[in-house]
Parts: C-alpha cells; structure tokens; sequence
C-alpha cells in the first residue's frame, strides 16, 4: 500500500474537465477589445542580401495600423545562448532562410494584415545557399554568419579516460553510421501570441509558450524594456516537446506592434509557420566505433556527430553537448571520445526536441551494440545487461546516477514481452519479416544549470492559504503544456496539507508569480516539486503553530490530515476553536460536523492570528559535473531510465513496416501521478515511431520545405499505433521530491533503435538513413540480396 | 456580400449574416465565440475542428458556413448534460485520455459518432475512427481505452 494519500494515485488531471469541455482557453482563444491581427513577411528566399526594405504602400493601405522592420525593432542581438546571440527580431542585413522574419503588420483584421505583407516591397540580392550539412564546413562554400567561420556555429571536442587503451583492451571493434533527417514537433497547437501594453508603460504578453521566464528576459533584452515591466502569461498549450522553448520572433514582433500601436495584437502562426519557425529536431549524422572484450564490456566508445541546425545557433549549442554527454550512460563505458560540430545551413532553424540532441545518438549506439551481441553470439539484452550501470555509479564524463532502475526495466520488458521466447536463439535473426528488438536510454531530470549564466533559483512556488479558511492557491511560474504539471502541484501540495484534490487551486505559467525555468529538459516534477512541497509545508508549519498557540500545546504534536487537524499527543479539546469559527458564519450550511478541527476551521482561525498565511518553497541543484569545458551540459540531479522492445512485421516484397507492439518501462524514481507517468512513455513511444519510420523535413534545391504541412508531413495516427505497454519502475530517487524523477524525455530514447533491431531480426537489414521508409526498406533489401548474390 | 445563416447550434438556432467564404470553424469561433473547436492546420488534416453536422463527423474548417445553412451543428461545448461531463468526457477525464487538450474537442466529436452508430465499437473499429484525428501527446492508447470504456459503460 502507498504511503501517501494522493500521490501515487491514478488522479484525473486538475485542467481534464475544462478541456473536455472546451472550457480551457489557449491563447488563440483569449479575446481582447479592439485586438488588432498581426502578420508577418517571411523571406522567401534561402539566402541573399536585403537592399532596400519599401513599406510604404503597406503603410497605406486602409486599416493597416502598423508596419514595423528592422528599423523600428533595432538589431539587438538575442538567441538562446548569451555565447551565440545571432538572431534580430527581423532581418537587416541579410536573410537566411525561407521563412525568416522580415516584417510584421499589425491590422484590423487578418485579411488586411496578410494584404499588407504582401505590398511590402524588398529589394534582394540573391546568394548562393548552403542546403547540405555535410559539406557546410568545406572550403569555398558560401558563409550564413560572420561569427561562424566555414559555417561552425560550434564545436566540442572531449576525450575521457583512454581510447587507446579501449582499443587495446578490445577484442571486437566495429564502426557504424546513422543519419537523421530534418523533423518537426507537430505538436497539434500552432502558436499563438497576444501582446497588449499598460499606460504605465508595462507590457503583458499571453503566449503558447513553454518557458515564460526566459521569454520575459528575451522581451526585455531584445525590445529595451526594463524586466519588471514584461509580464509573460502561459495559458493552456496545446503541446511544445521542445520548439515553444524559446523566444521567437513573431513573440517580439507581436509585442512591438502592440507597443506601438497601444492596442492589443493578435498572432497566430498558421500549419505552414509552424513548419517554417520550427525549431525542432536537428539533421543528425553520427560515426560510431566501438569496442567490446571478449565478454562483451563496452571498452570504448568513438563517436563523431555532424549536426545541421538550419541558419541560426537556438537551442544548439545545448544540443551538441547533449548528443555526445548522453552517451555516457546507460552502460559502463571508461573510455569515451568525442567529435562534435554543429553546422548552419540555409534551412529553417533547429533546437530543442523531446529527447534533446540524444535521440539519434542513442538509436545508433544500440543498434550498435545489437550488431555486436551478434557477432559474439550474445543475447542483445544479456550485453545490455552486461554493461547497465547502477546506482551510485559515475559515468566517464562525471555524470553521477543517484538512482538507476536500468537493469530493472530491461528485465522487466524482457519477461513481460516474452523476449527469450519470440527471439530466435544464438544470435541469429529471423529474417521471415517478424522481428524483435531491444533497446535502452536515459536522459537528464532537469538540466543542472539555466541557460544563461546565473545564480538563480530554478524555481519558486508560493503557497497562499485562503484567508477565508478552507482552500490554498499554489502560484508557480511551472508551464503546464499539457504535460500535467499543473496536476503534480496539486497532488503534492494537497498530500501535504492533508486536503483534498480539489481544495487546491493552481495558478501557473505566469511570469509574475514566481521564477520557473519552464518546460524543457524534464525538469518540472523534479524541481518544481521540491519546491511546491517546501512552500506547502512552510504554510502547514504556520497553521499548526498558529493553532498549537491557542491551544498551549507543542505545535509538533498536531498534524493536517485528510481535511482535519490530529493531536498526536492525545485528545484535545477543540471547543472554544470551533465557537470562535462558528460565531462568524451564521447563516452559512456548510458547517463542521465532525468532533475534530477542520483544515477550514485551523485556516482561519491561523488567519485570524497571523494575518495572510504565504508558504514559499524554493529549489537549485547543487553544483554538479565536472571541470572540463561543455561539462555542465548533461548534468541533472537525476537521471531517468527506459528499455523498450519492440515487435514489428515487414512486408518483404514492399517494405511496409507495421509495430506490432511496443513493450515499455521506464524508471521514474516514484510516480507522482501513474497515469500521467503512462501517458508520458507512451507519448514518447508515439513520437520515437514516428521518428523511426515516417517523419522527415524534405527540401527542395532552393531551401524551400516540400511537405510543411500535417498530410505530407506524416506522424503516427491511431492506426498506426500499436498497442503500447507502460511498464513503470520506481527507484526511490534520493534527489526528488518522494523519490521521483523524470519521464517526459527518457521514455523516448529506445524507441528509434528497438524498431531499428526489430526490423533487423525481420529482414537482416540494416537501414543507416532515417526514417526506414519502405522505399529505403526495400532498397536496401535488393542491395543486400544482390550482395548475398 | 454577406448570406443570411440560420444554424442551430448545440440546439440553440442562431441567424447570422456571414461572408460566404467564411467557414463554419470561423463562425463557431469567432462569431458565436465558441472557442472549444480548435483549428490546427486549416485545411483537414489534424481534426481538431471535428464537429457534428446534422449528426456527422465534419472538419468544420473545410466546410463553409454557409453550407451548415439550416442545419444541425454539435460542438464540444454542447456535449456536458446538466452541467455535468457526459459518460464519453468522463472516461476521458477518468483514463487520462487528455493531455495537452488541443485534440481533445474533436476527437469527442469523432468518439460522439462513433458511439451513436456503434454499441459495442472493438479497438479496430475505434482506431479506425479517430484516425483522421491526430493527437501528438498519448500515443493514442488512453484515448481508445476511454471510448472502449464509455461504450462498455451503460449506466
């Protein structure tokens, strides 16, 4: 039985019955008096030089309100890392990709605002463009920045322990290669901004955002205008994974046409924008060689990454340290090298995505571990089990796992998917078109450090008891994006003030309410959780000593629970309490009727003694990781775990690929919510399927996206789903709050390479481009069968 | 010019008078402010704009006002009964069936046909029916458990 209340229970999301209804507002939804429409000019060339910018006809155009450029926005440099500000709200000197942002337009309604774009006149010079990743860095090839010399916008280069020795020690060594292409969220909410300004001169922006507090530092940075007077709101979002991280420039042009015009200004991106903003996952293509003894321990690991991040730096510097510090774990690895370069290209931009940067590293090097089990002769999952880590271990790059249920969810996919049984023996696949395969991965829980360089706390939660006794509002900067945080508050703060569910209010996703760091590197329940339990045990402190007061007894002999106040220390009597109460709510029905004292009844009389009850709560990682440089990225005061095997059929004549079943499970130390826990790992299992089989960016010779939108752009429907097992594991995590951990990332880890080794053990292919295509199925099916002769 | 409408919605008639090419997503939205239909994409790929017509499943961004013209319309705003969630949005509530929300609207919609038409929906059938609805956060599982759980639930 668990030893909480509310925690660890199956409870409905706080936000469900406002979004079953249609009640829960997202920002396209919010009405404002007079709002103006925005738009926005988007180049339409990959790359060329702005001569001349002519918005006069625009200007002029009946019920156009504003037109801003470059020359009203200024050219202060943001991005996402203060080592690589290299975006502008607009274009000035030249554009970078089809779709970056020239212009916007503030109007009376939409038509006119798109209408107005498009009179905008600009004179281009157009350049020759770098469209492939690959050859980005080559000599001669036409250059995107002058701060990115042959096109680098970075690079790591890290060596732990010895490779030499790895190979040394080595009895098998093999090198593979897979390569990603271009992917885009598709969360099912495009973005939407509302901006309006104050006479005071304050400026409030409502935005599908998944990070107010660095998008408030963004606006101020960017647009001049002093922090405390930019006020960032989330309401619902419908879905980020990554892209709504960061600042974007319709966020800044929005707020500048609202600055002004002084009304409100309406944004919303259509499909198309989205696909164009994007922001998602890089083009990856990655190198592997690794290194095995006779026994199959990992003796080292050489991994070199190219990543193509499209024209601008965003989440990227982040992602190319993710791409190689993930590898670090699951396994015990002693010798690890690491190349990485990370590439633009006259493409929309790249950042953030579920699994941040970790993704495609993770699917080649358990393939790679596949393709070498098989040549030992050896189980894939007995040389993952071989290798897992445990808890209290320390990877090569100083990455330090306080809890690990690695070896426990591999076993657990293992059993409950039958593996010994389906898997042919010996190594040998089956290559009847039905296979089996697993795979492993793990991710940060919360990133160690913020973005930009600072002591701050990583979150804040007040807790205010109702003055009026009976419920506590929980104010939070957290982002809800339909992740469930929101609920997790809840949960928490109710488990420990003894309330029910729905005696708990949460206000979040508002800049004003407290600092949270947002959305993003599975940080939330981890981090926002310590402090929602610290603030709500600060507020209970203070009602209980309040009531241990007027009593005249240790206030440690009283505690909150279910609903009421329990002397610990034998019967009390509550009388006189309760007549204080009663006599100021004459009239009322809804009066105690039980011996005890209720939490209603203590909250207001702790009022009545102590003014406004606030309890605060606050939480930042220790200082964590090593010395080297780069050596902050990837560390957490965590690190969640996930196995996964998956069962696919392949049609051998056309390559058609079906799952079958995916079997999960994930180490979430201790899961707040189960439900919510489930949704996250199979979420992730839809996206990893999406990403191993159908979805792709695809260009053509002039930089433009073929497919920017959801038809062409194909993610999994309930058709292509298999049934999906979540399988949860709980570790006790010493490092959150009751032992939890993340899941929102983790959990998409093995699912690219379980497919990969899945569809290997059906055909005895092995596909090095994603996503595996029928056509590339088949393809490399008749390369092989050509081979074999 | 603008035609006159008459469309009953959620079974109250309303008369607009209304571009002809505006659709009917833009009518529920932004002239009866029922904001609960969501527009993902604007040309019938993602489903979030699912509605009823006359009892039918319909994108209501493909579909022009006009064409809803003495017609029929159900939202999601008109599924609660007595102010309470109706068996299909409680099973959706009660199995975690909902997460970011966006999809939510019209695949109740979708699930609301479904159950009309079919007693006993097996996961097949279900899959089948929403699959012109996209959802990127549940992998879908939770969703299909709730509509197999509302169509099982009698009471």
């Amino acid at each position: 039985m668990s030893k909480h209340r509310i925690l660890n229970t199956r409870a409905p999301r706080v936000d469900a019955a406002d979004k079953a209804t249609g009640k829960a507002l997202y920002t396209d939804d919010l009405k404002r008096p007079s709002v103006l429409t925005g738009a926005i000019l988007h180049s339409p060339l990959a790359h060329a030089r702005i001569l001349n910018i002519d918005t006069s006809r625009a200007e002029k155009l009946p019920g156009v309100k504003a037109v801003v450029t470059h020359r009203e926005a200024g050219t202060t440099p943001y991005g996402v890392s203060p080592a690589r500000y290299d975006e502008t709200v607009f274009c000035h000197d030249k554009v970078r990709y089809v779709g970056d942002e020239i212009a916007a337009v503030a109007a009376i309604d939409l038509d006119t605002a798109l209408e107005a774009t498009s009179l905008i006149k600009v004179d281009f010079e157009e350049l020759p463009v770098v469209l492939d990743g690959r050859t980005a860095m080559d000599e001669g090839q036409p250059q995107l920045h002058e701060m990115y010399k042959n096109n680098i916008c970075a690079q790591v280069h890290w060596h732990f322990g010895d490779i030499e020795e790895g190979r040394r020690e080595s009895h098998l060594i093999r090198t593979d290669r897979l390569s990603s292409k271009m992917q885009d969220a598709a969360f099912m909410e495009p973005q939407s901004i509302l901006a309006e300004t104050e006479s005071s001169g304050s400026l409030t922006m409502w935005s599908s955002t998944q990070a107010p507090h660095y998008i408030q530092r963004t606006l101020a940075m960017a647009l001049n205008i002093p922090l405390h007077k930019v006020r960032v709101i989330k309401p619902a979002v419908g879905g980020g994974f990554g892209p709504k991280a960061s600042c974007s420039s319709a966020e800044l042009a929005t707020c500048l046409l609202a600055i002004r015009t002084g009304q409100p200004v309406k944004l919303t991106f259509d499909r198309e924008q989205v696909f164009l903003h994007s922001r998602a996952r890089h083009q990856f293509f990655h190198t592997m060689t690794t290194g095995v003894k006779k026994d199959g321990s990992l003796a080292f690991l050489e991994h070199e990454c190219l990543l193509d991040g499209g024209a601008y730096a965003s989440f990227g510097i982040a992602t190319i340290y993710y791409s190689g510090s993930l590898l670090g774990g699951p396994y015990r690895l002693k010798n690890m090298k690491y190349d990485g370069h990370r590439v633009v290209t006259n493409k929309p931009v790249c950042g953030a995505q579920r699994g941040h940067g970790a993704v495609i590293a993770r699917a080649l090097f358990e393939v790679q571990l596949d393709r070498i089990a098989e040549e030992l002769g050896m189980d894939p999952v007995e040389l993952r089990l071989k290798n897992v880590m445990e808890a209290g271990e320390t990877t090569c790059n100083e990455l330090f796992v306080s809890s690990f249920g690695m070896r426990e969810a591999l076993e657990a996919v293992r059993d409950s998917a039958a593996w010994k049984k389906k898997r042919s023996s010996g190594g040998k696949t089956r290559r009847d078109g039905k296979g089996i395969g697993a795979a492993c991965g793990f991710f940060v829980s919360g990133a160690g450090y913020p973005i930009y360089r600072s002591r701050t706390y990583h979150c804040t939660v007040v807790t205010k008891v109702d003055e009026v006794g009976g419920g506590v509002t929980v104010s939070s900067g957290a982002a809800d994006i339909g992740q469930g945080s929101d609920t997790v508050l809840a949960m928490i703060t109710a488990e420990e003030l003894g309330l029910n569910l729905d005696d708990v209010r949460v206000l979040s996703g508002d800049s004003s309410l407290s600092v949270d760091l947002g959305a993003y590197s599975s940080r939330t329940t981890l981090m926002t959780g310590h402090a929602c339990r610290e603030a709500a045990r600060d507020a209970k402190k203070q009602i209980l000593e309040a009531i241990a007061g007027k009593l005249e007894v240790p206030a440690e002999t009283l505690d909150l629970r279910e609903g009421k106040v329990v002397s610990l220390a034998g019967e009390l009597d509550f009388s006189r309490l309760r007549k204080e109460y009663l006599q100021e709510h004459k009239g009322f029905s809804d009066l105690p009727d039980t011996p005890q004292l209720t939490f209603a009844e203590a909250s207001r009389i702790a009022f009545l003694e102590l003014g406004t009850i606030v309890g605060t709560g606050k939480y930042r990682p220790p200082p964590l990781g090593g010395s080297f440089k780069g050596a902050k990225v990837g560390t957490s005061p965590a690190f969640g775990c996930s196995a996964q095997i998956a069962e696919v059929t392949v049609d051998l004549e056309t390559g058609e690929i079906t799952v079958g079943h995916i079997t999960g499970a994930h180490d979430c130390g201790y899961a707040i919510n189960v439900t919510q826990v489930e949704g996250q790992m199979q979420g992730s299992m839809m996206m990893g399927m999406g990403e191993a089989l159908m979805e792709q960016i695809i260009y053509d010779n002039k930089g433009r996206i073929v497919n920017a939108n959801l038809a062409e752009y194909k993610i999994p429907t309930a058709l292509d789903m298999p049934h999906l097992d979540a399988i949860i594991v709980e570790s006790n995590e010493p490092n959150g709050p009751y032992g939890a951990k993340e899941v929102g990332e983790g959990a998409i880890m093995p699912v690219i390479p379980c497919i990969l080794n899945a569809i290997y053990d059906a055909t005895g292919v092995r596909i090095e481009e994603l996503p595996v295509t029928p056509e590339r199925l088949v393809a490399a099916m008749q390369a092989a069968k050509s081979r074999r002769g | 010019m603008k035609k006159i409408v008459s469309v009953t919605v959620n079974g109250v008639l309303h008369e607009l008078a209304i571009e002809p090419r505006r659709t009917l997503l833009e009518l529920l939205r932004e002239d009866l402010g029922l904001t609960g239909t969501k527009k993902g994409c604007g040309i019938g790929d993602c489903g979030t704009c699912t509605v009823l017509l006359d009892g039918v499943a319909t994108f209501s961004c493909l579909t022009l006002a006009i064409q809803a013209d003495g017609c029929s319309v159900e939202t999601v705003e008109g599924l609660a009964e007595d102010g309470k969630l109706n068996r299909l949005q409680q099973a959706f509530v009660d199995h975690g069936a909902i997460q970011c929300g966006f999809c939510s609207p019209g695949m109740l919609m979708t699930a609301t046909e479904l159950l009309r038409r079919s007693d006993n929906p097996n996961e097949q059938d279900i899959r089948r029916a929403i699959s012109g609805n996209l959802c990127r956060c549940t992998g879908y599982q939770k969703i299909v458990e709730a509509i197999k759980a509302a169509s099982e639930d009698t009471s």
